[in-house]
């Protein structure tokens, strides 16, 4: 049954690798990843792992998986629809086999399919052997068995050895998808450099999956994906965790502020901790709080003496902080928080993605207490709206709400690196040592921006206290006073609704008018951007995309933006929080709505489907 | 930059606002005594901050003419935390009651504790919540009748000294609320104790639990049932100064010199810096006498210290000044 080796070219392909969450299922996957993107293609990544450390081996729960989007065209989306499988055990195939394509490739480790795993699994009869895989290409290797020859006379121990067989499904890829291995092998050397034997075992094991592929015939094909055409630069590959941590160290260096911040740890959030606490370097004060609360108000603490505060959290965590967030709007002091959505409510989903914090961020503190609210929308742009939410709650004075989600924040993409000489200036409203102070009053406004002035402790002459309490609305003392809680509660909200003369308009991309306008925010960019293209360039239908970064205050043009179109669909991985406020802010267009809430990204087809329904 | 230090008076820490606490409160001898504590500490004015939560006590900022900050309930510790972090150079006093401290922010005040922060915190301990008019709080008596206990109260109180030594406090003074001239004395204490400083003033509070401490700090028993301890001497108290405290075995024992053949040279000697506090926390625990002065003051490395001695040594090491070295550093790659 030789089948002769062919090449095929191909514009992209979906890779997924799955196993145990002990198998290393992430790690390859980054390796495929960064591999890829150095070779020049377009890159998206989508690690979907179970919230079980080490679930028991072999179960359907503890399926671990990374899939990977690579192309030689414009890659949004870690992509739904599978090319190629790899697959550890029973369980990874049970679980993840409706995802991939009729026709496409299986790897298999035949090795785990023992009648154990199977009963794991609740596979009755072996997949492999029962026909029910005929509608696939199904590569079986011996995959434990091969590592272990491999790695026979190392002299290393059982565990080490079986550990290292991910490398050999690496190697596979690798030489199906005529990659380079040697980035890898580098990583080896780097990352094992006090342990060489664990280095050369992983290399050889890689090696030895490589040219296993290389000699095997009954790998039908091999694949080549030329490189992408992606604007020239210097590039590296980036989460979405680590763009927003490196966004706020930009923001601290371009503003000439110490950054500070309190956190606490919590799925998907603590990776950004986990940055910032390594950069002691820059002066940067990173604080494992006792909990969410003084996660939060010692980023309060740190403003008030003139830091850049920030806090991170996720959903949980940011209803923890409600209170203290309405302290820091009332204050009027400085503080960004990042909310790394993940499914809710309660402890909810805490590893997957979802949408469904928007209505907390906007609403979720006693009294009226209004926020400047942002969303990123893909993992490298992070970075940008990490800037961004510094940027605005310095120029203004009013907490910035930023939120991501778990699938920007954990998958990554090919980042243009910007230095920051590239990045806008940022100013804050701090008074100089050795100021006058006889004019001054606590809450004096900027007259544009009603921002009040910071003034820290160590500033002779502007002693001043602040505090919960209603204000004054010019001394800043306690003040029962009802018509100045009126007057204070509005002027809270203008100072918000006023940073959108300082922001940039919605835009509608494909169709400026049309038919249909898909609207989004935050982390569903990349799959509305894929699904909204498909039909606009490929079909040639009158649909736009406008997605929204900045959600309170919206632009000013958003009402023109909508009415350029007939019929106007809110997409969301929730069950409809946007087209609620946009429903209440814009009562004379009628939206309909595509919610899912699966703790899964949109899949491109399935909007597709969707939108053709009301073309 | 101008760093001599201006002679200050009381008035100069004094704010414009009218003081608002109940007629007779001992927080006005708290308040008063603060006042006069700092013009002698040798700090700057703009380089003070008070932070607060929420109680009675908590609008002790308000009238201070210092940098402040009127929190929300049970979060000043954690606030003071992120303040001295930002800016160790400023000296940064929690004002906070046994509601605000002991039960919605008791996890702030076990872990200021447990770090080390160089801050002062003053604990206004009343016994009873009086701002929200009077239930018990997590100090009041077993049997004691408050608004949510009208049958009398069931919780077991907590001890704050107690607390705080198994939280690892390294300062640890408790105070009668009567007594301003001991604490002016102690708070200058505090401020130059390095880590963190926690004093327990027993607040009487005329309102809701007139009375509370009187047992121990009425003029004409405090002799007889306070013992005000002090580095260094015997701990002998008493009208008389004829009392004093032994150890019997693990316990602390009270005797009498002169009796049962009982010296001076038998009596403990206090030792407030000894590292091992179990002997403070054994004298935090007294009912009789009731332990006050400084009973704890022993020093080691501040949470701040260490952070900077950290923060140092990375900076000396690492290869990055500015984010574009990060940002370019590893695997990068041209397009």
């Amino acid at each position: 049954m030789a089948i002769k080796n062919k090449e095929e070219a191909l514009d992209h392909v979906v890779i997924r690798f799955v196993g145990d969450s002990g198998d290393g299922m992430q790690l390859t996957g980054m390796q495929f990843t960064d591999t890829s993107a150095m070779f020049g293609n377009d890159v998206a990544t989508f690690p979907n792992y179970p919230a079980e450390i080490r679930a028991p081996q072999g179960s359907l729960y503890g399926v671990s998986g990374f899939q990977v989007h690579i192309g030689s065209v414009e890659i949004c989306t870690p992509g739904e629809d599978l090319d190629l499988l790899v697959c550890m055990n029973p369980a990874a195939l049970k679980t993840n086999i409706e995802a991939l394509k009729p026709g496409h490739t299986i790897i298999v480790d035949t090795d785990s399919f023992t009648k154990k795993n199977l009963e794991k699994a609740l596979y009755a009869s072996n997949p492999l052997e029962d026909g029910s895989l005929n509608n696939y290409r199904v590569i079986e290797v011996a995959m434990t068995s091969l590592t272990k020859e491999a790695l026979s006379g190392m002299g290393l121990d059982n565990k080490s050895i079986t550990r290292s067989k991910n490398m050999f499904a690496l190697g596979m890829v690798y030489w199906m998808y005529h990659r380079d291995m040697e980035h890898t092998l580098d990583f080896f050397k780097k990352k094992f450099a006090k342990k060489p034997i664990i280095a050369e075992a992983n290399s050889k094991v890689l090696k030895t999956g490589f040219y296993f592929a290389e000699t095997l015939e009954l790998i039908p094909n091999s694949y080549v994906i030329a490189p992408s055409k992606m604007p020239k630069g210097q590039y590296r590959i980036i989460n979405g965790n680590t763009a927003t941590a490196w966004g706020f160290l930009a923001a601290a260096e371009k503003s000439g502020l110490e950054l500070f911040l309190g956190s606490y740890p919590i799925t998907p959030a603590s990776d950004i901790l986990h940055e910032l606490v390594k950069h002691k370097h820059f002066g940067v004060k990173a604080f494992q709080a006792e909990d969410e609360i003084a996660g939060v108000t010692s980023a309060i603490g740190a403003s008030f003496a003139g830091d850049l505060a920030i806090t991170t959290t996720s959903g949980p965590g940011l209803a923890l902080k409600g209170e203290a967030v309405g302290l820091a709007m009332i204050l009027e002091l400085p503080l960004v928080i990042v909310d790394v959505q993940r499914g809710g409510p309660s402890t909810g989903l805490p590893t997957k993605t979802e949408q469904s914090d928007l209505l907390q961020a906007m609403y979720g503190r006693n009294g009226e207490s209004p926020l400047i609210v942002i969303a990123a929308s893909t993992p490298a742009n992070c970075f940008d709206w990490a800037y961004e939410a510094a940027k605005l709650t310095l120029e203004h004075m009013t907490p910035v709400l930023l939120l991501t989600d778990g699938y920007i924040a954990n998958g990554s993409e090919p980042w243009k690196i910007k230095s920051i000489n590239d990045m806008p200036s940022i100013s804050n409203k701090k008074i100089a040592a050795g100021s006058n102070s006889e004019a001054w009053n606590v809450y004096d406004r900027d007259t544009e921006t009603l921002a009040r002035a910071w003034a820290i402790p160590g500033t002779e002459g502007f002693e001043h206290r602040v505090g919960g309490l209603e204000k004054d609305k010019t001394t800043g003392n306690v003040s029962y006073v009802p018509k100045n809680h009126e007057y204070m509660t509005k002027i809270r909200a203008e100072k918000v609704q006023r940073v959108q003369n300082s922001i940039p308009d919605l835009k509608a991309d494909f169709n400026e008018e049309g038919d249909l306008l898909v609207v989004g925010w935050g982390g569903t960019f990349g799959s509305l951007h894929s699904a909204t293209k498909k039909l606009a360039e490929d079909e040639g239908l009158k649909i736009g995309h406008a997605h929204f970064n900045y959600i309170n205050p919206m632009p000013k043009n958003t009402a023109a933006v909508f009415a350029k179109f007939k019929k106007i669909i809110v997409c969301e991985l929730n069950n409809g929080q946007l087209v609620m406020l946009l429903r209440s802010n814009f009562p004379e267009f009628i939206f309909s709505q595509y919610n899912k809430i699966q703790g899964l990204p949109f899949g491109a087809n399935e909007l597709t489907q969707k939108f053709k329904t009301l073309l | 930059m101008d760093t001599a230090v201006k002679k200050y008076t009381f008035k100069d820490f004094a704010s414009d606002q009218e003081v608002r606490w109940c007629p007779g409160c001992d927080d006005y001898v708290i308040l008063r005594s603060m006042q006069k504590a700092l013009p002698e500490m040798g700090i700057k004015k703009e380089d003070v901050v008070f932070i607060s939560g929420i109680g009675c006590s908590s609008r002790f900022p308000y009238y201070m003419d210092t940098y402040g900050m009127h929190s929300i309930h049970g979060r000043a510790a954690a606030i003071a935390t992120g303040t001295k972090l930002a800016n160790p150079e400023l000296s940064v006093w929690t004002i906070t009651g046994d509601g605000d401290s002991l039960a919605i922010g008791g996890n702030h005040f076990i872990h200021v504790l447990r770090r080390n922060v160089n801050i002062n915190i003053i604990l206004f301990n009343n016994e009873i919540y009086g701002l929200t008019k009077g239930q018990f709080s997590p100090t009041s008596l077993i049997g004691q009748k408050t608004k949510t206990s009208p049958y009398g109260n069931t919780q077991p109180p907590f001890s704050p000294g107690v607390l705080a030594m198994g939280a690892n406090a390294r300062f640890f003074a408790r105070l009668a609320g009567n007594n301003p001239k001991e604490m002016t004395k102690t708070f200058i204490e505090a401020e130059k104790f390095q880590g963190t400083s926690l004093i327990e003033v027993m607040q009487n509070c005329v309102i809701f639990n007139d009375g509370c401490f009187t047992q121990y700090t009425d003029k004409t028993v405090r002799e007889d049932k306070q013992l005000l301890v002090e580095h260094g001497k015997p701990m002998i108290f008493g009208k008389e100064k004829n009392k004093g405290l032994i150890l019997n075995g693990l316990k602390l024992e009270v005797v009498t010199i002169g009796e049962n053949g009982v010296k001076e040279e038998d009596i403990l000697i206090h030792n407030a810096k000894e590292h091992d506090n179990t002997l403070h926390t054994m004298l935090a625990k007294l009912e009789y006498p009731m332990v006050t002065g400084i009973i704890r003051a022993s020093e080691e490395l501040t949470y701040e210290q260490r952070e900077d001695a950290l923060t140092k040594e990375v900076k000396a090491n690492s290869k990055f000044t500015k984010v574009d070295d990060l940002f370019f550093s590893g695997e990068t790659y041209e397009v």
